[in-house]
């Protein structure tokens, strides 16, 4: 059963996980698109901020994006998002952390301008093993709504 | 790159530009993102992208990739010149991404970006914070990403009080 606009009620939609990342993940994101050494490199990255080894901001986002899909949004009707409103990074990534995604529905409106769908605004929080959390998140998401829906307005 | 010091609202440097493959677009797509409108051309179509359309992470992915690259330029420069570049720090976070219109395969996008406001680091004397608006222009010159992103900027004289 494919997901529509329909299902998304405010409050908790679920906890999707673990996804596990490994250094060579890691290493490979960051040398395509974040080949700063803080991803790349123990020894220099023991001396930055982020004291370790620590995955690119832009991977746990991209890897939040593959939790959301494996999690609900491959079996929603999902049109694609406009944006998002915002991210914190709270914390690094590190190699070896098992990732726990959480989901609520903070948001759901009807388009006005495209009455055949909705936008869900999801509020996230993925988390790594030990509870910490490493970054928070708030996304709209285009979703059609159900078949019918024309009818019963 | 470069010092809080050095930095200006205003200020805006050029990052270079991508052509969004459809090879690059589904290689992404496939590891991160697999809707069907991003990996398949004809799915694509017959969605409101209207064609094989890139991810949002992907082209906010590739911001980076060119903002390091641009940045390893400006540090190069100045190591040439004598002087100890200013290596930026982590980022915080960022808000307003906006995905304003579809990349699709074949388009090529220039990236710039452009420093809005700049405040002392409270908890950290030795940083300053920076918010940038950060912008993606297609080869028709269509606005089709934006974000304001924040990051940690070195002070060559950290502040006393």
């Amino acid at each position: 059963m494919t997901l529509t606009f329909e299902d998304f009620s405010l409050g908790r939609f679920g906890t999707f996980g673990p996804r596990h990342v490994s250094r060579d993940e890691i290493i490979a994101f960051a040398s395509e698109f974040d080949p700063q050494p803080m991803h790349l490199d123990e020894a220099v990255a023991k001396h930055t901020m982020l004291r370790g080894l620590a995955g690119s901001g832009w991977h746990l986002c991209s890897l939040m994006m593959r939790m959301m899909f494996d999690g609900y949004i491959g079996r929603t009707a999902s049109l694609g998002s406009p944006g998002v409103d915002e991210v914190r990074w709270l914390l690094p990534l590190r190699p070896g952390d098992d990732l726990m995604l959480d989901v609520d529905v903070a948001a759901a409106r009807v388009s006005r301008s495209r009455p055949e769908m909705g936008i869900v605004t999801f509020a996230m929080r993925m988390r790594n093993a030990s509870g910490q959390v490493l970054l928070e998140a708030v996304s709209p998401i285009m979703i059609r709504r159900r078949e019918g829906w024309a009818a019963q307005n | 790159m470069g010092y809080f010091e050095d930095m200006e609202v205003g200020l805006r440097r050029d990052l270079g530009s991508f052509t969004f493959t459809g090879e690059r677009i589904k290689a992404f797509a496939s590891q991160f993102d697999p809707q069907p409108f991003h990996l398949d051309e004809e799915e694509g179509r017959k969605s409101l992208f209207g064609g094989l359309a890139a991810s949002g992470w992907h082209v906010a992915s590739v911001w980076m990739k060119l903002m390091v690259a641009d940045s390893r330029r400006e540090a190069a420069e100045a190591v040439a010149r004598g002087e100890k570049p200013g290596m930026w720090g982590p980022s915080p976070g960022f808000r307003d991404m906006r995905w304003l219109k579809p990349v699709l395969a074949g388009d090529t996008v220039s990236y710039a970006s452009e420093v809005e406001s700049l405040r002392a680091s409270r908890s950290r004397p030795e940083w300053g914070v920076m918010q940038v608006r950060n912008t993606g222009t297609n080869q028709r010159g269509e606005l089709v990403f934006s974000f304001l992103g924040s990051v940690f900027v070195p002070r060559r004289h950290p502040s006393q009080d």
